[in-house]
């Protein structure tokens, strides 16, 4: 069972199947309270989560701190072991595999994370960093091993001879470019990116995101990308996903979700987004959404976003929608949804 | 023409450092009228914040070297700490990015709002904290009365900006500097605090400066802007001529290098090539002329001015000054 697991994990795949498909995901953080720490309830931080990632696309998961968007990327990655509910990679169960399984799907996927700053071991070469995962995985060694960094650095636009530098030395952009590489070293099908640009100046920013378009296109990667700034995801992402305490409420293709969204959540968080245009600042109509998110401790009854919502009526408290299709490639979770 | 409320000439303030001296702010000028909200732009480390500090006189360790900054016939650069304390926080006040570590965590909301009204008008417990739960409830705290008695660890990061909103507008300031309010803040928080300031624009009729790195935010809030980059104003003018025909190449390429969620097809993004670069190994010249696609010969050795270049806006650019168009694939 073990044998065969490994092999199907590195075969590649062709199939119309999704790459990724996540069913009923959980993952609670038990709160604990008191002197003897006792547990007194769970933090949902993904409560419930439905969603499928097709080969080769990019699936872009935004919402807001706290919705649960960068647990469940670590849940899929399994840097976090998952309460309830399963996650397929390539048609395998991967939800609780351990050891040799375990290793074998680290090859296959990789994650970038939002801090270059404190992503990245100070005291180790830009070489070691990119050159850990193919130890590791005893990918390579000697010359090969050195030939396959300095190939690294250079896929991600980096001079080969930093290789024998510190990431002190680096600019934000640049150690992005390395934790990219370092991404890159198993030579993997998938990468979640978490929040990949956030910490970065606006002027960098643009060379990260094509630099990511590149390697994709290059490589045939399927990505999965967490932010929070709608207008990058909207840019990247082929299909979006839309996060709010733990649920998903809205899933679409990247323009239908801003030209026509359908849960009342998505329209407020559009609305929301300022436009770098003042012509169009200055007509444009405002939702401003009233109140905070609720706590993910004792989410409310029923839609967890009624507490906000301008639609929300008796029933929305008693009843949680569920994901309905608005034609080929649109699920929203509302009762009363947008037209 | 208006009066300026607030006259910033030629500011210099520099930073000692482990690699020499700092200009964090070089020669920087602007005037706010009354009223109006003015929008700074710029990346971390142009100098937008510490133009904003250099102006409250906090900002320290940095020193201010020259300039003036002219505010109701005074000189606020030459004022003594004790005058300067009469001026901040009544006349010209200002809130930050982290609404949490601006609180003080162990004083009840309700008593820190109020705080200004104590120290500047000489009121008493009482009557400050009715004025600032009046003022709690006139920024959009729920219940203020009561949240009043909250701790700061108790409002979550949109009511404590509401809140440090509230402190700043208790004694009726005629400045409002908000430096970077909606950064740490969710996009649907940072529609309520956007709106919010607008509110007060209107109805107590204070200038706002917004100091901000967002594009999206200025163009919906700022009647006019200043571009900023390594410690200088690089462009200036009304915010719908800058986005519209912007005269220099920063903001011509910063414009289109962000991604539009508007947008209608996908195209690749245009990224600025290069960094920012480093404020104690500053390039000849032009600070941008490494990273400009339309530098001459004379960008990489003399520093342009800013100066009038078209009908509204100052540019400093040797290129656009001299007639050239900003265009390209």
């Amino acid at each position: 069972m073990h044998e065969t697991s490994v092999k199907a994990l590195s075969r590649a795949w062709t199939t119309n199947e999704p790459l990724v498909s996540i069913s009923d995901l959980r993952v609670w953080f038990p709160v604990a309270s008191g002197v003897m720490q006792r547990t007194i309830g769970h933090v949902h931080a993904v409560d419930g989560v439905d969603l499928e990632i097709k080969a080769g696309e990019t699936l872009g998961l935004v919402g807001e701190s706290g919705c649960g968007k960068s647990t469940l990327g670590r849940a899929v990655t399994r840097l976090l072991e998952p309460t309830g509910g399963t996650v397929r990679f390539k048609g395998e169960d991967i939800t609780h595999i351990r050891g040799g399984h375990l290793r074998a799907l680290r090859r296959e996927m990789a994650m970038i994370f939002q801090d270059p700053y404190a992503s990245l071991d100070p005291r180790q070469t830009v070489g070691d960093i990119i050159g850990e995962p193919i130890d590791v995985h005893r990918l390579a060694k000697g010359k090969e091993r050195q030939d396959r960094i300095r190939e690294l650095l250079r896929v991600v636009g980096m001079n080969p001879r930093y290789a024998d530098r510190y990431p002190h030395e680096f600019s934000g952009g640049q150690r992005q470019r390395i934790g990219i590489a370092r991404a890159l070293a198993v030579e993997p099908t998938f990468i979640v990116c978490d929040e990949p640009i956030s910490a970065l100046d606006v002027s960098i920013q643009a060379q990260i995101i094509n630099l990511l378009e590149n390697l994709q296109s290059k490589f045939k990667l399927t990505y999965l990308f967490i932010a929070h700034d709608l207008s990058v995801v909207k840019h990247i992402s082929n299909r979006i996903a839309v996060m709010y305490l733990g649920k998903v409420m809205e899933v679409a293709p990247a323009s239908q979700l801003y030209r026509r969204p359908r849960h009342p959540y998505t329209g407020s968080l559009m609305s929301a987004i300022p436009i770098p245009d003042p012509a169009i600042e200055l007509r444009r109509e405002r939702f401003i959404l009233q109140g905070d998110v609720a706590s993910p401790v004792n989410p409310p009854s029923g839609c967890r976003f009624r507490t906000r919502c301008p639609r929300a009526r008796e029933h929305c408290a008693e009843e949680t929608p569920p994901l309905e299709a608005f034609g080929s490639d649109q699920w929203a979770a509302c009762f009363y949804p947008l037209d | 023409m208006t009066q300026p409320l607030l006259e910033v000439r030629d500011l210099h303030t520099v930073f000692s450092t482990k690699e020499g001296t700092v200009k964090a702010v070089d020669g920087v000028s602007f005037d706010l009228t009354p009223g109006e909200t003015l929008g700074i732009v710029g990346e971390s480390g142009c100098g937008k914040s510490v133009t904003a500090l250099s102006v409250m006189r906090l900002q320290r360790p940095g020193k201010i070297v020259s300039g003036k900054v002219m505010f109701k016939g005074q000189d606020l650069t030459k004022l003594s700490e004790y005058e300067m304390r009469e001026i901040r926080g009544r006349e010209i006040a200002m809130i930050f990015q982290d609404p949490m570590t601006s609180l003080n965590p162990v004083f009840q909301v309700g008593w820190q709002v109020g705080e200004p009204t104590r120290l500047h008008h000489g009121w008493g417990a009482k009557k400050a904290l009715a004025s600032a739960v009046n003022m709690l409830s006139r920024v959009g705290i729920p219940s203020a009365e009561s949240r009043a008695n909250d701790y700061p660890h108790q409002f979550s990061g949109g009511m404590r900006q509401r809140a440090m909103i509230a402190m700043g507008l208790t004694t009726t300031p005629q400045v409002l500097i908000a430096d970077e309010p909606t950064t740490a803040l969710d996009v649907t928080i940072q529609a309520q605090i956007l709106d919010l300031l607008r509110h007060v624009n209107r109805e107590f009729g204070t200038a706002t400066i917004l100091i901000t790195h967002n594009l999206g935010v200025v163009a919906g809030m700022c009647e006019r802007i200043i571009v900023m980059y390594a410690g200088k104003v690089v462009e200036s003018g009304p915010t719908k001529d800058v986005f519209a025909h912007p005269t220099h190449p920063y903001t011509w390429s910063l414009l289109r290098s962000i991604p539009r969620l508007d947008a209608e097809k996908h195209e690749p993004l245009k990224p600025i090539e290069g960094v920012p670069p480093n404020l104690a190994d500053l390039p000849t010249g032009c600070a941008f002329h490494p990273r400009c696609v339309f530098r001459v010969d004379r960008c990489t050795r003399d520093v342009p001015a800013l100066l009038r270049v078209g009908e509204s806006q100052l540019a400093a650019c040797w290129v656009t000054q001299a007639g050239g168009e900003l265009t390209g694939a």
